[in-house]
C-alpha cells in the first residue's frame, strides 16, 4: 500500500508550472511539448527530462492518454466491500489482482475498500463484481455513475 | 486544439461510442500506461508499432473527438503535492434536486469530480458523490461544511469517508 505520510517532494518554479500545465493536456501534434517548453522558458527535452523525473520522484503518478472506457464501448463501475481489519491486505492483494480494477483506496468507514472497475464490455461489470465476489467471500455493492457533473483539473502544484 | 474538443461533458455525446479497429487498439494498449518519454512522442509509439505516424496521430484526434480520449496530460500524485486530505463526501439529497444541486457542488473548486449514485439502503442512503481534497483534514471537513451549507434544505443526511491508503492507481487496462 502507498503510504500516505509521503514527503512533499522538493520542486522549483519550472517544475510547478509544469506539472500545472500539463495536467491540462498536450496536444497532438509533431511537436506536443513546444508551447508547454515556450511558456516554462526551457527546451523541449527539458521538459521530457522534467516530466521523467516529476514520475520517477512519484510527483506524477502517469504522463500520456487518459482514454474513456465508456467511449470506447467498455464501461466503469465504483464498487465498495467491506473486509474484517486482519483479512484487510489479503483481499486488497485479491481485489487488485483483477486487471479490470483501475483504481482502490483504503477509506475510514465500515465500507473500507472503494475501487473502481474498467473493462471493455458493459457484460464484464457484473461478472468482475461477481468474480471478486467469490474469490474475497465479501459482499460487494456496486455504484454505477448515474450522473457526472464535472472532471476537474484543479490540483495546483 | 485538442483540449478545446476534449474539453466537451460527457452528456454532450449522444453518438454511439467509437468502435476501436485493430490498430486504435495496438495504439491503446501501447500508450495507456503511459507515453514514451520523447521529444516527438507520437513518433515514438508509430515507431514501437509500425505504424505512419499521420496514422497515429489522426487516430487519436479522432478518438480525443469521439470522447474516448479524454486528454493527454499529466496525473498528479494529490499527497505529494501536498494534498494530504482527500475525501469522497456522501449525500442524501432530494432525487428532484440532484441534477441542480449536482452542478453547483462540482462548481465548487476544491470538489474534483461530482457524480450521482444509486443507494443502497439501508446500508448506504446516500446519493451524492463529491471529492475533496484539502492540505489537511480540517480543511476537508470545513469544506464539507460549506457543501452542507449549499444543499441545506434538500440534505437528509451525509457523511465523509477519508482515504487511508491508496491500494492501486494503474487507470484503464485493455488487454
Amino acid at each position: 500500500m502507498t503510504a500516505l505520510t509521503q514527503d512533499t517532494v522538493a520542486l522549483d518554479a519550472v517544475d510547478r508550472l509544469l506539472v500545472n500545465d500539463l495536467q491540462e493536456g498536450i496536444p497532438v501534434c509533431e511537436r506536443p511539448f513546444a508551447q508547454a517548453a515556450s511558456r516554462a522558458g526551457i527546451d523541449e527535452k527539458e521538459v521530457v527530462t522534467r516530466i521523467e523525473r516529476l514520475l520517477e520522484g512519484g510527483v506524477l503518478t502517469r504522463f500520456g492518454p487518459l482514454y474513456n472506457a465508456e467511449r470506447l464501448g467498455g464501461a466503469l463501475t465504483l464498487a465498495a466491500l467491506s473486509a474484517r481489519e486482519e483479512d484487510f491486505e489479503t483481499i486488497a492483494e485479491t481485489v487488485n489482482g483483477f486487471t479490470e480494477v483501475a483504481h482502490n483506496y483504503r477509506r475510514d468507514h465500515d465500507l473500507n475498500m472503494w475501487f473502481v472497475l474498467a473493462v471493455e464490455t458493459p457484460e464484464r461489470i457484473a461478472e468482475v463484481l461477481n468474480e471478486i465476489e467469490t474469490a474475497t467471500g465479501c459482499k460487494v455493492l456496486d455504484f454505477p455513475k448515474i450522473d457526472e457533473y464535472y472532471i476537474g483539473l484543479k490540483f495546483h502544484a | 486544439m485538442l483540449e478545446a474538443q476534449i474539453s466537451k461533458t460527457f452528456e454532450s455525446y449522444e453518438a454511439a461510442a467509437y468502435e476501436p479497429d485493430e490498430t486504435d487498439r495496438r495504439i491503446i494498449q501501447a500508450t495507456q500506461g503511459g507515453l514514451p518519454l520523447d521529444a516527438r512522442p507520437y513518433h515514438a509509439v508509430a515507431e514501437a508499432l509500425n505504424l505512419d505516424v499521420e496514422d497515429v496521430m489522426a487516430r487519436l484526434k479522432a478518438m480525443a473527438e469521439a470522447g474516448a480520449l479524454r486528454r493527454i496530460a499529466a496525473l498528479p500524485n494529490h499527497y505529494a503535492l501536498g494534498y494530504g486530505a482527500n475525501a469522497m463526501t456522501v449525500w442524501d439529497i432530494h432525487d428532484h434536486m440532484s441534477d441542480e444541486l449536482g452542478r453547483r457542488v462540482a462548481a465548487l473548486d476544491f470538489v474534483s469530480h461530482c457524480y450521482l449514485r444509486p443507494r443502497h439502503p439501508p446500508q448506504w442512503p446516500y446519493n451524492l458523490f463529491a471529492m475533496v481534497h484539502g492540505r489537511e483534514e480540517s480543511e476537508v471537513r470545513e469544506k464539507m461544511a460549506e457543501i452542507a451549507d449549499l444543499l441545506h434544505s434538500h440534505l437528509r443526511s451525509y457523511d465523509i469517508l477519508l482515504s487511508t491508503g491508496i491500494l492501486k492507481k494503474t487507470g484503464m487496462r485493455f488487454t
